[in-house]
């Protein structure tokens, strides 16, 4: 590991300030991807500034009847947190299928978001990578791609986001509190990741120095339910060969209102739109799940390993939608 | 009298004598042995599968404060020539394989080193490489049968005109990928160079095995390596023999003379430099009569070997005796590529083999219409078949049949993808297990008595943490008809008598026996009531029944399986494995190696996979969240048993090797089980999600 500075910050504007100013430099919150980064010699900072120390360790409700989570809340104290568990049981179901025990002890909401993709090929600097290099070329296109994007990718990068709670935030319609130099900005949880395009080494929309200080969650609708379901290799610590959230209303045997995001499938939590569409006033019927899989679906474009993972995402989604109907109309 | 449970009679489930040490973190595994301001020692690896370095720069690592030196091909001192090539370390700048070792870098501390490692700029000569495992006649070869450890194919009958006439026949291939030795403890070895003799610290199993195999590759008398393994934290196999990490550390401190050098492989630097074991292509052919009787068995086996260095597996090696069959016929091969060099890990030969062997017995066990446990009994020899030997004991049937009705197997409905529970599709499996009783001759022990009434049982073995220390010792209180705790071994290293290596599964009956001869020996010398200081070193007497009698321990394995009709997803709730391998010399460790060798199994059938990538030669996904081994979740209930079996053949203890067997049949219960839930047969390991999406 390439020696580095460290320092704690104390408040968010020298924090801001001090990474702003200095191309090398990142903030650290729990460190649990950053950390291996830097061993693994994918990142090199000069200098890390670690605001765990910062205020931003409280989930509040919000007046609204919403959520504000901040953004050094760790993952274990976010899937405890009562508020979540009873209100946004999708998010909580997210975060305990991520990772490990310890690692979820340390990881924060914040780094959470802004980890980086797993792609083996991405992890192994003897190896080419356009988002790790840009320019060298994507070692995955051609090899194995087993865990990669169907959804959303190009020539230049098939990586996946790998996060479990960012799924469920893209479902539940989350904010993202972002602060920089200029003050702070509010971005949609699903505008907050990119599809690689041709500038894959760019995974979000932040400015370099920009920090994101809390996610904000609406108010739940009283008549909604949600759910994760994860399918993975085995039954823990592993990443998702394909993720489901779900949040829906069912009214009268029909589905009034869906919000599905897909994980697994495409460099960023995919917010399932077309699904959606095709579900709206649609009965809660195995067909309609599986009509509303085939639209979301028709652009998936595989690659050499991961063909399985259409009939596996459309079959994930078809469980899931029938697990939570059945619940409303049982 | 003592304690029932703690009075360390053979059998009994006495406790770990180590097991407060390793709880407490009080017992010094290879990397923690105190010494004197170490150094620490990072491998530099070749990023490209086949060449050669042309020009290899190490100024910009030296120049980092707290390196001390970098060692590479050019500045290496000159080893015997001749000696094992994994050892061979920097002597040339060819390369023969992603991950070889071109350099080492010394440094203050493991970080500096390793942040130096990446400051050394290497160009390489890059020639085509080729490391893609498969069938084709430019790679394959019939290894070269004067080694001892490879035996020549067998054909017996008439193979070819047996399956022709046969009523019922099964020809099927199967596959099993690249899997990863990936023991708690990495491998790490400490050198420490003083007044020419050289000590290691190592995480090894058989110190007189690293001093044998180090001491001519130095240029050293054997008595100036002392090897220490105190405690190791497993091997299965990968620790057997040592690999080029301990030379480095030896050439670095011998360099570095005065300083003792530290090198720990990280389980990346492990993926290419401690072996795996090598992915294989089988091919089953079965023929049998209308009764159910097999009449012809051909099973060939193609493994995967490394250019550099040979390394054969026998995955088709227990198709020579385990079932009836009048002809058959049983063949390796190996396919030669650009790939790091393979070697034993847990059951080398049967895991892989017995799945595919055990997977054909179900596949005609349904063609014949039989209940499978029934058509393995059916097709039980009463002598070996290849050599005619009577067995020492072969209790196969009484697994097979105390497991079914443990397991609820009898009321089993055949028919499959037809119970479904909450979404999941049910169904059970059944493999036997066989694995060989060896054991290795040349092994000494030293027993003493000591002031205090103590007995002093001095071998020359390790303990990979399967509780050998234990059980040698109450193998010593039986033999001295003493009480455990008058019992003092002491064991792992070369300052203790020679002892042979653990592997194969024949440590405890090799070393048990050799401390039961020191044990009547002693007893001859000094009487039962001894003098302080009385003594006496024994070798084991080599063991007449050998190659009169065919010594193999059995089991039966049942497993459960459950597979969503959603996802794929696949889920072991249940497995029991029944095991006849003689005499249990203590119930406690023994349990834990059946469901340690068990639950590696269900990680070889679900799991394990490493992936090659043909483009650079390296296994792509070489970390723990690549590479998946089962983790808690994954393991439902496991039952273990074994029967009461005496075997006056293979020692004196009547004892056979359990470290292997627990893993044979695993793969092979849980994929015939996977068949019964869905209807659908995958003759591919691991048994992943995708395989059985519909």
């Amino acid at each position: 590991m390439k020696p580095f500075d460290y320092q704690r910050a104390d408040d968010a504007d020298s924090a801001i300030a001090t990474v702003s100013g200095d191309p090398e430099a990142r903030y650290i919150g729990g460190g649990t991807n950053l950390v291996d980064h830097m061993k693994l010699g994918i990142t090199e900072p000069e200098k890390l500034v670690d605001i765990t120390r910062l205020p931003y360790d409280s989930v509040e409700t919000l007046p609204d009847g919403g959520v504000r989570v901040g953004a050094t809340v760790r993952n274990s104290d976010l899937a405890a947190s009562h508020v979540i568990r009873q209100r946004y049981p999708v998010l909580a179901q997210a975060l305990l299928a991520g990772a490990s025990g310890q690692l979820r002890n340390l990881a924060t909401t914040g780094g959470n978001l802004l980890q980086r993709t797993r792609c083996s090929y991405f992890q192994d600097t003897s190896t080419p990578c356009n988002k790790r290099e840009p320019g060298t070329g994507c070692s995955a296109l051609e090899g194995w791609n087993r865990y990669h994007a169907i959804l959303g990718a190009s020539e230049h990068c098939v990586a996946t986001n790998p996060s479990d709670m960012a799924v469920a935030l893209a479902a539940l319609d989350a904010t993202v509190l972002v602060q920089g130099q200029r003050g702070q900005r509010r971005i949609p949880v699903t505008e907050l990741h990119r599809l690689p395009g041709d500038e894959p080494e760019r995974d979000s929309v932040l400015e370099h120095g920009e920090l994101i200080t809390a996610v904000e969650l609406p108010a739940p609708s009283e008549n909604a339910r949600s759910a994760y379901r994860k399918v993975r290799d085995r039954a823990s610590y592993a990443f998702a060969l394909v993720s489901v959230a779900a949040v829906v209303e069912v009214s009268e045997g029909a589905i009034s209102h869906a919000r599905i995001a897909l994980g697994g499938l495409a460099h960023k939590p995919w917010r399932a739109t077309a699904a959606e569409e095709a579900l709206r006033g649609a009965p809660a019927t195995e067909e309609a799940f599986r009509d509303a899989a085939e639209a979301e679906l028709a652009e998936a474009r595989t690659l050499r390993d991961n063909a399985f993972k259409i009939p596996m995402t459309r079959n994930t989604l078809s469980a899931v939608l029938r697990e939570l109907t059945r619940q409303e109309g049982a | 009298m003592t304690d029932v449970s703690n009075s360390g009679k053979l059998g009994e489930p006495l406790e770990r004598l180590d097991g407060p040490a390793k709880v407490t973190g009080t017992a010094r595994y290879a990397f923690e042995q105190p010494v004197d301001d170490p150094l620490y020692l990072h491998p530099l690896q070749a990023d490209i599968a086949r060449g050669r370095v042309v020009t290899i720069d190490t100024s910009p690592a030296e120049a980092l404060s707290g390196v001390h030196t970098v060692l590479t091909h050019e500045n290496a001192e000159s080893l015997n020539s001749g000696v094992d090539v994994e050892l061979a370390v920097l002597q040339s700048p060819e390369i023969g394989y992603r991950g070889q070792v071109i350099g080492a870098v010394v440094a203050d501390t493991q970080e500096i080193a390793a942040h130096a490692a990446g400051l050394v700029e290497v160009t390489y000569e890059r020639h085509p490489h080729d490391t893609v495992f498969r069938s084709d006649d430019e790679i394959v070869y019939t290894p070269d049968s004067s080694d001892p450890m490879i035996g020549e194919d067998l054909d017996q009958g008439d193979v070819d005109g047996a399956l022709a006439a046969a009523e019922h026949a099964v020809d099927a291939t199967y596959t099993t990928p690249a899997e990863y030795n990936n023991p708690m403890e990495p491998h790490a070895a400490i050198a420490v160079w003083a007044e020419a003799e050289l000590t290691l610290y190592d995480s090894n199993q058989g110190s007189y095995t690293v001093r044998d195999m180090i001491a001519p590759t130095l240029g050293l008398d054997p008595q100036r390596v002392h090897v220490f393994a105190p405690h190791v934290g497993g091997g299965f196999g990968s620790k057997g023999v040592p690999h080029a990490h301990v030379v480095l550390a030896a050439l670095a401190a011998r360099k570095l003379e005065g300083r003792p050098v530290k090198c720990a492989l990280s389980r990346r630097q492990m993926f290419s430099l401690v072996g795996y074991r090598p992915p294989t292509r089988q091919r089953v052919r079965l023929g049998a009569d209308s009764a159910g009787r097999l009449t012809a068995t051909e099973h060939s086996a193609l493994e995967q070997t490394s250019r550099v260095k040979e390394y054969a597996e026998q995955s088709a090696s227990a198709a020579r005796n385990m079932y009836v069959s009048a002809n058959r016929r049983v063949t390796n091969e190996l396919a030669t590529l650009d790939v790091p060099v393979p070697t034993w890990m847990r059951a080398p030969g049967e895991a892989g083999g017995m799945y595919a062997l055990e997977t054909a017995m179900d596949e005609m066990a349904l063609t014949c219409g039989v209940d499978p446990v029934e058509f393995r009994v059916r097709n039980e020899p009463e002598r070996a078949p290849e050599s005619g030997l009577p067995f020492s004991s072969r209790n196969l049937v009484s697994c097979l049949r105390q497991g079914a009705a443990s397991f609820g197997w009898n009321d089993r409905d055949p028919e499959p993808g037809v119970r479904e529970e909450n979404g999941w599709l049910l169904g059970t499996g059944v493999a036997a297990a066989t694995f060989p009783s060896f054991s290795i001759p040349g092994s000494k022990a030293t027993i003493g008595y000591e002031p205090g009434g103590y007995y002093r049982v001095e071998i020359g073995a390790v303990d990979l943490g399967t509780g050998s220390r234990t059980a040698l010792s109450q193998i010593a209180a039986e033999a001295l008809e003493v009480p455990v705790e008058v019992v003092r071994l002491h064991l792992g290293s070369t300052e203790q008598p020679r002892a042979s290596l653990a592997g194969g599964s024949s440590g405890t009956a090799s070393w048990g026996s050799t401390i039961v001869q020191a044990a009547h020996e002693f007893r001859a010398e000094h009487g039962a009531e001894p003098a302080e200081g009385a003594e006496t070193t024994a070798k084991a007497a080599s063991n007449p029944a050998v190659g009169e009698y065919a010594m193999n321990a059995y089991g039966a394995q049942f497993a459960e399986v459950a597979v969503n009709t959603d996802t794929g997803e696949i889920r072991v709730p249940r497995m029991l494995g029944v095991f006849a391998a003689g005499r249990i010399v203590n119930a406690r460790t023994a349990r834990s190696q059946f469901l340690g060798g068990m639950t590696m199994g269900l990680s070889m059938a679900l799991h394990e996979h490493g992936v090659f990538d043909g483009r650079f030669g390296h296994v792509v996904n070489h970390d723990f969240a690549g590479y998946h081994i089962a983790g808690n979740a994954d393991v439902g209930s496991v039952e273990v048993s074994w029967l009461d079996e005496h075997d006056p053949h293979v020692n004196p203890m009547g004892i056979k090797g359990i470290g292997e067997i627990g893993i044979v049949g695993v793969a092979a219960a849980i994929g015939n089980a996977a068949r019964h839930a869905t209807g659908i047969r995958i003759r591919e390991l691991p048994l992943t999600p995708e395989k059985f999406l519909t």
